[in-house]
Parts: structure tokens; sequence; C-alpha cells
């Protein structure tokens, strides 16, 4: 239950094409993200899957069925918003029953729903409270909720974490990972944030500009980046892209992630540090650098290093990866 | 809401402005009000005087009372100002939630268009809006004002209405579509309640005009079964004579429904704002 399928689909505002042909197969169960620079078209393209948007050209099927015309709250989707988007004048119990009243359900039936629901996020103390009642992670907790009563085939997540401050953003996300585990949904997930994606994702989606950049599980990608856009997505600190023709490379650019590169006296690379910044587990570096400009070295462990002192560097050849000069990956 | 910069001169001072204007705003009302307690001499003698027991007289709401039917001239200022007022409330709200919230070819055409009339009076239109109504045959019934009122009050309406509205959040209303609730639901139980501020100064614009106005009822609806309160007290101005006692305690008499009309406005309207999380 909940494969979903976008074959060629695109959409327009007027002129403007924001969704450019976009194909995509997410399996049953699957945990797919979309991820991409704001702008790109993900939240687009995930209100498209809930029929909140219309889709201009193209087919969205959820298990083999064209649902492209049907309105969102006939599709068996659930969705979770940034902003919570619970109704106000509601209790969280009525806020989660709303949907399967209005569908016609048991009273009794809801009530089950309700409790399951409930009783997994840890919500029976505040059933009868309001969504103003509440703080930030409690209400996000209910739109949750509110998604799981429903028994959807698709949970769709816009962002859901991105108004939630740092501690509960990464308490929240191991949460919708166990989500995931105990409901074996198929979910699709909309972030900016990269280490979303990596962390809860069977499956990422990069977007940019409207066009998929690439799909692939999240190590395929970050060992395995089509492209310099992919590449200087998915990790952090961002990979570095060097100037291959100055170390006697070949391509255009060469990538190297921060943790690939290693202190070597009369390295390929040579600078000044710029800044460092001590993070107790690791330490990185900038390296103010000629030609390739700052330069990111990823260290474990505590390091001391002067401002200004002289440092070399060389590159872990096998972890480079090398790019033409339109971006794209040469094998 | 205190802040930093808050001394006591400056508040002094800001108390005294707003306390200066009060008086000037409700320097006429207050006049009007002690001098439908007067005799006539007084009232000409010393206008600015409060009632004394020398003084004292209530010939004026004696007549009110006795010449005219006033009781029923209260009924139907009430009933044009609720009626018109529920109308352009209703059809304003939708009008701007369709605006704000849909997006068709000429929105933002429509949207002026609807703008124009705060700029165009009403009051041009006088003799084709007689033309129709009579052809209507609509004239000399409460009907033919709600009808100019309304037409009236939805220009500002849509227009406050449509900026507050945009404000409501997207998820919200996206999360009833998904859970299944019908455009409407969405309209009055999710963005309605959320916009009851914006509504509330909207009924007090609307509503000030409507229990005011003179040259609609004297038009289209003079007669006496649909006399308002502000065509009634007119027959107390005569040409020649004018029973100043009678048209002070008359209007003293109308100020009372409106008060009690925003009253009931400017609660909705604190209570908005005090309740007013949208997340």
């Amino acid at each position: 239950m909940g494969a979903l399928s976008l074959s060629q689909v695109t959409k327009s505002f007027g002129k403007t094409e924001v969704i450019k042909g976009v194909d995509l197969e997410v399996a049953e169960g699957e945990f797919c993200v979309f991820v991409g620079p704001s702008g790109c078209g993900k939240s687009t393209l995930l209100r498209m899957i809930a029929g909140l948007e219309d889709v201009t050209d193209g087919d969205v099927s959820l298990d083999g069925v064209r649902i492209n015309d049907l309105a969102p709250a006939k599709r068996e989707i659930a969705m979770v918003f940034q902003t919570y988007a619970l109704y106000p004048h509601l209790t969280v119990r009525d806020n989660m029953g709303l949907a399967l009243k209005q569908a016609g359900e048991p009273r009794a039936a809801i009530d089950t729903a309700i409790k399951r629901a409930s009783a997994m996020l840890e919500l029976d103390p505040y059933l009868d409270r309001r969504p103003a009642e509440l703080s930030g992670g409690q209400r996000q907790r209910v739109a949750i909720g509110r998604a799981i009563v429903r028994r959807p085939k698709l949970f769709l997540f816009d962002e859901p974490l991105s108004n939630l401050d740092a501690a509960l953003r990464v308490a929240t996300r191991i949460e919708i990972a166990r989500l995931h585990r105990e409901l074996g949904a198929t979910m699709v997930y909309v972030t900016h944030d990269q280490i979303e994606a990596m962390t809860l994702a069977d499956k990422i989606v990069v977007l940019r500009a409207g066009k998929v950049e690439q799909v692939g599980s999240p190590m395929e990608l970050y060992n395995n980046p089509a492209n310099t856009f992919v590449a200087g997505f998915i990790g952090s600190p961002q990979m570095n892209f060097l100037k291959a023709g100055a170390l006697g490379q070949r391509g255009e650019t060469l990538g190297i992630r921060p943790e690939h590169l290693r202190i070597t006296p009369g390295g390929a690379i040579s600078g000044s540090v710029s800044h460092v910044e001590k993070l107790g587990g690791e330490t990185l570096v900038y390296i103010k650098t000629d030609p390739h400009g700052l330069v990111t070295l990823r260290l474990f462990g505590e390091h001391d290093f002067a401002y200004d002192a002289g440092l070399s560097l060389d590159i872990d050849a096998p972890r480079a990866f090398h790019f033409d000069k339109d971006g794209q990956r040469l094998r | 809401m205190h802040s930093a910069r808050t001394s006591p001169v400056r508040s002094i001072a800001a108390h005294a402005i707003l306390l200066t204007y009060t008086l000037i705003a409700l320097f006429p009302v207050f006049v009007i009000v002690i001098n439908s307690f007067k005799s006539r001499k007084a009232i000409f003698a010393e206008p600015l005087m409060p009632p004394m027991p020398g003084n004292w007289d209530m010939v004026g709401y004696k007549t009110v009372l006795q010449q005219g039917d006033f009781f029923q001239y209260f009924l139907n200022s009430m009933t044009v100002t609720c009626a018109s007022l529920f109308f352009v409330l209703l059809f304003g709200a939708m009008a701007a939630f369709a605006l704000s919230e849909y997006r068709f070819r000429g929105n933002l055409l429509m949207g002026l268009y609807l703008a124009l009339g705060i700029m165009i009076p009403i009051r041009l239109g006088t003799v084709a809006i007689l033309e129709m109504m009579v052809a209507g045959g609509l004239v000399n019934t409460l009907t033919a004002l709600i009808l100019v009122y309304t037409a009236q009050g939805l220009p500002l309406a849509v227009f406050i209405l449509s900026e507050f509205m945009r404000s409501v959040s997207d998820d919200l209303k996206n999360a009833g579509r998904i859970d299944g609730l019908s455009e409407y639901r969405i309209f009055f139980t999710l963005v309605l309640p959320l916009v009851r501020p914006a509504m509330a100064t909207v009924a007090v614009f609307t509503m000030i005009p409507i229990w005011n106005d003179l040259w609609f009822p004297l038009i289209l609806a003079p007669s006496e079964e649909t006399k308002t309160i502000t065509l009634g007290s007119q027959v107390f101005i005569g040409q020649f004579v004018t029973n100043w006692n009678a048209v002070l305690s008359a209007l003293s008499l109308a100020i009372v429904p409106v008060l009690v009309l925003y009253l009931i406005f400017s609660r909705q309207l604190i209570r908005g704002i005090t309740a007013g999380a949208v997340k």
C-alpha cells in the first residue's frame, strides 16, 4: 500500500515553468526526502502530490491509480505542515479526529484511532487542550498524530521541523524515524536541511530549479555525486572545489571533502590559516589558498593552529571527484 | 507593552493630547444631551449650562414620544442597519476570500474594480437608483435601503478584509482541504474567526454612516411606515419654526442604539486581538 509514481510531471504558473518534467518512483514503505535550496520547487512538488496544486502536465499515481484529478481528501494521504496548521478552535482530540469524522467513520472507530495515535506520540495528557495551550513541540506532535489517525497510504511532510528549536528538532527527527519503522508507511518529506535528509531518508531526491539532479540513497549521493551541485549540497561542511589544472589533475574541477585532506609538509596545496572552529569532537580549519580560494579541512579531535600560520595539504587521491567544466562528473 | 523609553512626561503629554481630542469630539454630543432636558427658553439663554431644577423640562421627550411613531422609526433604523451590516460582512468577506485565496484570470482587475467604489460616492447615482427602485416596485420599502447600503458598504469591506485574509496561514486552509472540509467550512470555521478583529473594524465603519444617513431614506423610503430615526427627527425642523426641544430629544435617543452596537463590536474587536494566535 502506498507506492507513489510521478511521470513527466510539470507545473507552470502562467508562463513560468517551476517543475520541469519530474520522473520518480517511491516504493511502498520507503522514506523519500526531497531536498534542495529554497525556490527549487520541492514544496510545490509535494503540494502537487497532495492535490493542493494542479498538475499542469504528466501523471501522479498512487498504487497504480492516477490521482491527478482527485480532491486532496480523496487521495488517502495525510500531510504535516511547517506551521503545524492545527485548527485553533478544536481540542487536540477533535483536531486529530476531524478527518475521520468528515469521512463519516463511526464514533467508536474514531476514538480507537485517536487512542492509538496519542499512545504512540504520548499525547494522552493533552487530548482535551486547545492548540494555544501547547508548546511548539507538542503542537507538531499533534500535527503528526492528526496524520497518523487517518491511516493514509502516503504521509507528506512539508519542512515539519523548521519551526522547532535545535534540541527539539533532533528529538522530533528521531521520533519521525521511529514512526516510520513502526508504521511501515510510505513517506515523502521535504526539507532544505541536508542533515535531516541524510539521517531520515531511504531515498534522497536532490532538486534544483524544478529539475531532479540526482536520486539515490544518502550514501550513494555522498560517495557518488553526479555533479558539483549534488556534491556541494550533500555533506557538511561543504565539499572543497579545487582547480584541477593547478593540481595537474584531469577535468576542470576537483572535488574533495574536508575530511579527505591531509596535512603534509610540501603538499600540493599550500596556504595560510584564516579561521579555526573547534567543535570538541572535531576541528574545522579554513585555509586561504591560491588559486583555490578558501579550503576547509576537517580534523578529528582538538587541534591548535596559529592564525596566518602556513600550512600544506595533500589530497586523498582515491576519494577525489573529477568534474568537467559544466559541473558534470567525469568517471 | 511598556517600552523602555516611556517617561512620565511623555505619557502625560500623550494623554493630554488624547483627552483634548476626546473633549472636542464629545462636546457637540454633550451639548445635545444636556439641552434636550431643558426648557426652550433655557436652551437659547444659556446653551452651555447643564440642566438645573429651575430650567428642567422634559417637554422634548414628551413631544417625541407622543408625536409620530418613534418606536417604529427606531425599529426601521435598527432593521436597516443590522440587515445591511449582515450582508456587507457576509458578501464582503466572501468576495475578499475569493480574491485572496484563488488564482484566476483577472483577479487583480476584479479587486481594483471592487475597490473603486471607495472613491466614487454612491450618491452620484441617486437618480438612477431611484429609477431602478421605482421599476422594481421597491420605493418606500426597507429592502430598497438595505440594498443601497449593502452596495455602499461593500467596497471598503472587500478592500480591508482581503488584506487581512491574505495573512491567514495557507497551511491551515490546506490542512482543512486534506481533512475533507468544504471550501465553505474552511471559510466559515477556519478563516472567519481569525479575521474577527478586521470584521469588527469593518462593522463599525459601515454601521455609522448607515445609521446617520438622511439622503436615501428621504428619497427612497419617506413613507410613515418606513421612516428611519434620522428622517423621523426632521419633522420637528420646520422652514420657519423649529421645535428644538423635540429635535434634541430625538437626537439624544438616536445615539443610544448605535452606541450599544458599537460597544458590542468593540468588545469583539478586543477579544479578537487577545485571542488571535494563528499558530
